[in-house]
């Protein structure tokens, strides 16, 4: 909402500053956005008459002048080929900032002769204007008058952010009422005496049966010979000012008394009406209109519309049709003034994709009685402006009900906000506002909101109304009672899984990202996902229509960006949600990351190692770490799913539930996301991983064997097929309580080694706990190791 | 016993002359040895009467111990000296470059919603979670906002396909919503913060199709306005490490708070640059207020005997102001070099204990 500080001054009578008045606005819950104040900058402009002019003795383009300052004679160096004896224009006198070209203008020489000043153009002020030359002012302006006076400029723009709430604010009246309730002036009076009129209407309204619901009250004049041409300079100046284009006088007149009294009129050009009546009803399904913005609508039987014999003609509260509308050649014009359900017009105007002014203002709710108030003042105002003779009122509708009552008890205010008001300064508060207060037999007070204020519906809202005319800063500062004595954790076991998550991943060398959930199709179809369910009805383009089912492709596409920057060495992850479906539950927290190019970057020592599935698999194997799964409670089932390299990749599970995977991805994946070079990733659905049940913080007692342990080594034949988890767990087995650690150091595929066969040395290592290993031990180890491995893997010791 | 003089003098003259611990070891040899000539000597003591040996076996064996002593001192020195030139040969240029690694980061939003947890988790708050993909009633309705509310059109919602009851889930707007999850399935007292995504459809300078919020919900026996003002200027304090940081509260409108307040902070603009602190200026924080008395009765509480407040804080704004960073949309870039600028160390540990500036 945009308006001036002398319109404001219209309605409201204050000695209060220009800051006063915005702080006012703030204290008020009205948000100042901006404030331009030409006085600012433009103040030190004068108006001159140039009284000589002389060549320039050593520039040709250049005059010299001397201009008449209020008597005052200067000499100044001026280049506008416009120059000449007896133009009053504008002069910067020494010393003022000139905004259009940023410079402080100084006393200078300007080619051997002295320069006193500039003469300015437009464009210098920064003001719109033909900047060809200098300004050239009319004969009549006053030498030594301020430029701004002159061209009443001196007229701040305040524009301030309205509240959905407060319809009754998004015209200046309604901003000086409230100002005024704040004591930041006196609201001037508004002659609202009823106008007459002379004739009777020769048109008259007919409101739908079915319709009475949604159209409480309708007013209507008729004006007849009136004279359409430009409005006055006055209000062309303040429409200008808060960003509308003047166009003719009957518009001006309805968009500046829409912003000047918040009240949306609609102007029919009556010689457009066919027959005698206009009707308030519902649209016929798919029934055509026009609207001022050139555009075709089809409506539908929801909507409510005004229209002739000829058909509809205006979508009510919304915008007019153009059958219909206001031109130049306007003689007779008839002036609706109405109140509508704004729910009604909110969802016509929602379906139909509109969005004008006073549709804003319908839906926010309307004063119920401005129909009829503003009826005689709207009159006279189109009169004074355009002529012509005005009719008697026509009106429909049972009129708004407006009139309610609120129990309030003065108590909550201190209950609610913890300020301790007296009840007469609330209701002396109430009343500014224009409620109507009355006490009842027990404490409780019965409040009457005015017309105007729609939005009040209950104590809460009184008690916000006596607060924000207090002031906020009158709350008073009280700590949230203390629930112990030391802080509780804020985070529940689950929550902390991404915190540890997070830390454990960077000090890994991984950083983190942040991606979109959403991303395109066409990718999620990749990745198991893109379900129509799933798919953003009005997404902000293709690329983002779809709610991920993995984070991978986001973090493709991020290394892909990285790769294109030259990064070679990149290493992601990103803990965030992915979606298998709508439900509550379908959302789940995957933690997943990607490695590319060198693990171990390369120097002048050693050689670089690039990444391969074990890196993916370590971090995995982390993952699991921080989220206390213990590694023999996992299995690896291969290969990983269908973006992984089939021979590359696993999936972790644990029992049944399949908790993430890691591999090298799919090359065809890879190309899908333009990535050139191989990719490890890890994917873990944290969601998956059931809760640790951790019973005690205190550990359990640990044992320590007092006896050296002992190494053997054993090298074993195997298929080629057989795994080397399946090797380890025969190894384990074979001597549970012994085997401290078992490892693998070599594995061989050599001449001496058989086709489809494969050697792997292991390194166990056997602890003892009561008395050191004598040989005998040792062998029957040693044998049921081979044993236990001959057995289960078919494998061969190698001698 | 000339002779044996003579040895004496001619061992300590050897062992004084070794260079290195091969020549001593010689000389060890031939002087102490098996068959060396202390031995020798020794093996001659037989041959003499019982007070020559006596006499005889005395000098010989101090002898011994001299040229033991002797061995043993000049062992010491030369291993030293054979030590000092292995080491000599060791050297390297230590100024070459250590082994290459790369300093990982953590998101700068994460470290923020950490930081917010560690504040309010001091003035007893837990954290609440809940879906991203919601119900138009979480999201709008039981917020007091209705379909035709004019606050919905500000929300600028992304909506997902209708489903069988023709229902559209929304991606919620706000993390609002689980204010009315938690309140439908607790009873109060309540004090939770709700750190999360949320979705507008909305891109340009400003804005990001998606962000991230904090949602802080109070209700308890009494909790008023004055709660709610302390709270929050606590927090905008202590999260910009500012004591004396102005904090101002200002009228202003949400469907689901009544009354309803918004939060500024000083800042101070002169030089071009943003300064958080006392100043001219005021920046937009957050939004609070009372929770609306239809918004508790939506979720089946009696306004009458039970009330309390709510606030909403944008995240990013909140980063972007604390840590200087001065665009929104490079938050989900990905881009390395801003994330190894703007990120955080595994090791910035987050907490009261440690401050957070």
């Amino acid at each position: 909402m945009k308006f001036t500080l002398n319109w404001l001054g219209d309605h409201l009578d204050t000695n209060c500053s220009l800051n006063e008045i915005c702080e006012g606005l703030i204290k008020l819950g009205h948000e100042v956005e901006s404030v331009s104040d030409p006085r600012q900058n433009l103040s030190n402009f004068k108006i001159v008459e140039i009284k000589d002019v002389k060549p320039h003795p050593e520039a040709d383009r250049l005059q010299v002048c001397t201009v008449d300052e209020n008597g005052n004679l200067l000499q100044i160096i001026c280049g506008a080929p416009n120059a000449r004896i007896g133009l009053k224009t504008v002069l910067a006198p020494v010393g003022t900032y000139v905004p259009g070209i940023d410079i402080v203008i100084k006393k200078s020489i300007i080619r051997g002769q002295e320069s006193n000043g500039m003469l300015c153009a437009f464009s210098e002020l920064a003001l719109d204007g033909d900047s060809d030359g200098i300004i050239e002012l009319a004969e009549d302006a006053v030498i030594g008058t301020p430029y701004i006076e002159y061209a009443q400029l001196n007229d701040p723009i305040i524009e301030i952010a309205i509240t959905p709430n407060r319809g009754d604010c998004l015209g200046v009246r309604g901003i000086a009422r409230d100002l005024s309730a704040a004591n930041i002036g006196k609201l001037r009076p508004l002659d609202t005496t009823e106008c007459k009129g002379v004739f009777k209407s020769p048109i008259n309204w007919h409101l739908a049966k079915d319709c009475e619901a949604i159209v409480p009250r309708v007013t209507g004049r008729y004006f007849r010979n009136v004279s359409n041409r430009n409005c006055p300079a006055w209000m062309a100046k303040r429409l200008i000012a808060v960003g509308q284009r003047p166009i003719s006088a009957l518009v001006d007149i309805t968009n500046y008394i829409m912003i000047d009294l918040g009240r949306p009129l609609h102007a029919f050009d009556a010689d457009k009406i066919s027959g005698d009546t206009l009707f308030i009803r519902r649209a016929e399904d798919k029934e055509k209109i026009v609207a001022l913005n050139d555009k075709e609508y089809a409506c539908t039987p929801d909507m409510l519309v005004i229209g002739d014999e000829d058909g509809a003609d205006d979508i009510a509260g919304i915008m007019g049709g153009q059958r219909t509308g206001i031109n130049d050649s306007t003689n007779n014009l008839f002036l609706e003034i109405a109140v509508f359900d704004p729910i009604s017009v909110a969802t016509t105007g929602r379906s139909l994709n509109i969005h004008s002014e006073a549709r804003y203002r319908f839906e926010r709710g309307l004063d119920g009685e401005s129909p009829d108030l503003l009826s005689g003042y709207i009159a006279r105002f189109v009169q004074q402006i355009c002529g012509g003779e005005i009719s008697y009122e026509v009106s429909v509708g049972k009129g708004v009900d407006w009139k309610r009552n609120i129990t309030f008890n003065p108590e909550s205010t201190k209950k609610m906000t913890g300020i301790e008001l007296p009840n007469v300064e609330q209701t002396n508060i109430l009343k500014n506002l224009g409620f109507i207060v009355r006490q009842k037999q027990n404490d409780s007070w019965d409040v009457m909101p005015p017309a105007w204020r729609n939005d009040v519906d209950g104590q809460a809202d009184l008690v916000e109304e006596i607060i924000r005319i207090a002031g906020y800063d009158k709350l008073p500062m009280v700590p949230l009672p203390k629930t112990s004595v030391v802080a509780q954790p804020a985070y529940s076991n689950e929550q902390l899984r991404p915190i540890y998550l997070r830390r454990m991943l960077v000090a890994a060398g991984l950083t983190e990202a942040i991606t979109f959930s959403f991303m395109a199709q066409s990718d999620a179809l990749l990745f198991d996902g893109g379900g129509d369910a799933l798919k953003v009805v009005n997404p902000i383009s293709s690329e983002l229509d779809c709610m991920r089912p993995s984070i991978i492709p986001n973090l493709l596409q991020a290394l892909s960006r990285n790769m294109n920057r030259g990064v070679k060495n990149i290493c992601l992850f990103e803990i965030g949600p992915v979606f298998k479906g709508t439900k509550e539950t379908d959302q789940m927290l995957s933690c997943t990351g990607v490695l590319s190019g060198d693990y171990h970057i390369g120097d002048w020592q050693n050689n670089a190692r690039a990444v391969d599935v074990f890196d993916a698999k370590k971090i995995m194997e982390q993952i699991c770490e921080v989220l206390s799964i213990s590694q023999q409670s996992l299995q690896i089932k291969v290969p990983g799913p269908d973006w992984f390299h089939p021979g590359q990749s696993g999936t972790m599970m644990l029992g049944k539930a399949d908790i993430g995977s890691f591999g090298m991805l799919h090359p065809e994946i890879l190309d899908n996301f333009d990535v050139k070079v191989p990719v490890a990733a890890f994917d873990c659905n944290v969601s998956a991983v059931p809760l640790s049940r951790k019973k005690t913080v205190a550990r359990t007692l640990l044992k320590l064997s007092a006896f050296q342990p002992v190494e053997r080594d054993f090298a074993f034949l195997l298929d080629q097929n057989v795994t080397a988890a399946s090797l380890l767990k025969a190894v384990k087995v074979a001597a549970k309580n012994h085997i401290s650690d078992v490892g693998i150091f070599d594995i061989y595929k050599g001449a001496e080694i058989a086709d489809g066969k494969k050697s792997i040395a292991v390194k166990v290592q056997l602890t003892p706990d009561n008395a050191t290993f004598t040989e005998v031990e040792l062998q029957k180890i040693s044998d049921d190791i081979v044993k236990s491995v001959e057995n289960q893997c078919s494998a061969t010791l190698r001698s | 016993m000339a002779d044996i003089d003579h040895l004496r003098e001619k061992f300590l003259k050897d062992i004084k002359a070794a260079r290195d611990l091969a020549y001593l070891n010689e000389v060890k040899v031939a002087a102490l040895g098996k068959k060396g000539a202390v031995s020798a000597e020794l093996s001659k003591l037989g041959q003499m009467n019982s007070d020559e040996r006596k006499e005889a076996g005395q000098l010989i064996n101090s002898i011994k111990q001299e040229l033991i002593s002797a061995l043993s001192e000049r062992q010491i020195v030369l291993a030293r000296q054979a030590l000092q030139e292995k080491l000599n040969t060791e050297k390297i240029d230590v100024s070459l470059p250590s082994r290459p690694s790369v300093q990982a980061k953590m998101h700068p939003i994460s470290r923020t919603m950490e930081e917010i947890s560690a504040i309010f988790s001091d003035m007893g708050f837990v954290i609440a979670e809940g879906p991203e993909i919601e119900t138009d009633e979480n999201n709008f309705t039981a917020l007091n906002i209705p379909p035709e509310h004019p606050a919905r059109q500000e929300h600028d919602t992304f909506y997902l396909q209708p489903d069988e009851y023709g229902e559209r889930p929304v991606l919620r707007t706000h993390t609002s919503p689980v204010q009315i999850r938690t309140m439908r399935s607790t009873s109060p007292p309540i004090r939770i913060i709700v750190p999360g995504r949320t979705y507008r459809s909305d891109h340009d300078a400003t804005h990001s199709p998606m962000f991230h919020q904090c949602e802080g919900l109070v209700i308890g026996p009494n909790i008023h306005m004055g709660h709610l003002k302390a709270t929050l200027i606590d927090f905008c304090r202590t999260f910009f490490g500012l004591d004396e940081l102005p904090v101002r509260f200002r009228p202003s409108y949400f469907p689901f708070t009544e009354p309803s307040a918004e939060v500024d902070i000083g800042c101070n603009r002169d030089g071009g640059g943003l300064k958080i602190g006392a100043g001219e200026d005021w920046l937009e924080i957050l939004g609070s207020g009372m929770v609306n008395p239809r918004v508790l009765e939506n979720c089946g509480y009696d306004p009458a005997t039970t009330q309390g407040f709510a606030f909403g804080m944008g995240v990013e704004r909140l980063a972007m102001l604390k840590y200087g960073i001065p665009d929104l949309r490079t938050f989900y870039d990905t881009d390395l070099r801003w994330l190894h600028h703007y990120g955080f160390m595994p090791h910035d540990v987050v907490g009261l204990h440690t401050g957070l500036v």
